[in-house]
């Protein structure tokens, strides 16, 4: 551990606010890239399903 | 030989047959990410070494430069997607290129707002205007303009076409970035990494390659995810995504 405690990890020698946010931020972004396709996926398949419902009953 | 080469192009070619690839690779990828990526963003916050100079602001280090390099490289991907588009319009290739825009464009804004903040404590500022900085700066509006050529032209295989001349026309852009730091006298470092020999203890070195690693095999789950959806949309008349989708 380079960290003598927790509260020191968190501060990581002023730079914490730099540090955290850095982190913070690439994580919001990469759970968007995840969370996007796969709700996008479950639109899509609903989509289709829907469609092919109303073929039916036309036909 | 060229029969071999010709039979995989065709296979790989072929939505069903990436679809149904993908789907066996996704839990591997997924499992890589997860073990690479996970052990080394906590040793690199917790465990390396704080830099001598930086103290622990370097820490940034572990997801700007991973960052950086999938920017580049999926702008290269890209690029070489449109190539496939614009001689063998393989429509595989159209998806993958859409795909890899909004993606590429997240980790360029990653590494772009993580060098930033990496910036202030070490630089002093926010920003400046130095060639490495503006150059990447380009490579994020390039991935912009991608998408929104892509979003403004509705017929797909159209606006695959054009956005596969924006890219390889933008592909300049990728050895100014790279060698930016080398060919003009600028604030930003040169590379820590080489093939052949590396600046920084081997402790962060290792770190730093395993987070590399797993950075990328999430920019591939993130691309298989979203190309998946594109082959959804683009085949919805197809029997065996009826099939799949259980109408």
């Amino acid at each position: 551990m380079a960290f003598e405690s927790f509260a020191d990890f968190i501060a990581m020698g002023k730079h914490g606010p730099y540090v955290w946010s850095a982190y913070g931020i690439t994580l919001v972004v990469v759970l968007a890239n995840i969370v996007a396709p796969l709700m996008r996926r479950k639109g899509l398949v609903d989509d289709i399903k829907r469609k092919a419902r109303r073929e039916q009953a036309e036909s | 030989m060229f029969e071999t080469i010709k039979r995989l192009y065709h296979k790989f070619g072929s939505p069903r047959y990436f679809y149904d690839l993908t789907s066996k690779m996704l839990p591997w990828l997924v499992a890589a990410t997860v073990l690479l990526l996970i052990p080394g963003l906590i040793y690199g916050l917790g465990f390396a070494p704080p830099e001598k100079y930086q103290g622990n602001s370097y820490r940034v280090i572990y997801i700007h430069v991973p960052a950086a390099s999938i920017a580049m490289a999926g702008y290269f991907a890209m690029a070489v997607a449109g190539v496939i588009v614009l001689v063998w319009r393989m429509k595989m290739a159209e998806m993958v290129a859409k795909s890899i825009a909004p993606i590429g464009a997240s980790f360029a804004f990653i590494c772009l707002v993580t060098g930033s903040i990496w910036g202030k404590p070490t630089w002093g500022t926010w920003w400046v205007w130095d060639a490495r900085l503006t150059s990447m700066l380009i490579l994020l509006f390039l991935y912009i303009g991608v998408i929104a050529l892509n979003a403004a032209i509705e017929n797909a295989q159209s606006a695959a076409r054009a956005t596969a001349v924006l890219s390889i026309v933008g592909a300049v852009n990728l050895p100014i970035i790279k060698y930016s730091v080398e060919w003009w006298n600028t604030l930003h470092q040169p590379a820590s990494i080489k093939m052949t020999s590396s600046a920084i203890d081997l402790e962060m070195l290792y770190t730093l390659l395993s987070c590399i690693g797993g950075f990328y095999c999430l920019f591939a789950v993130m691309l298989i995810l979203s190309t998946r959806c594109e082959i959804l949309l683009r085949e919805q008349r197809s029997s065996w995504v009826k099939k799949l989708v259980g109408v």
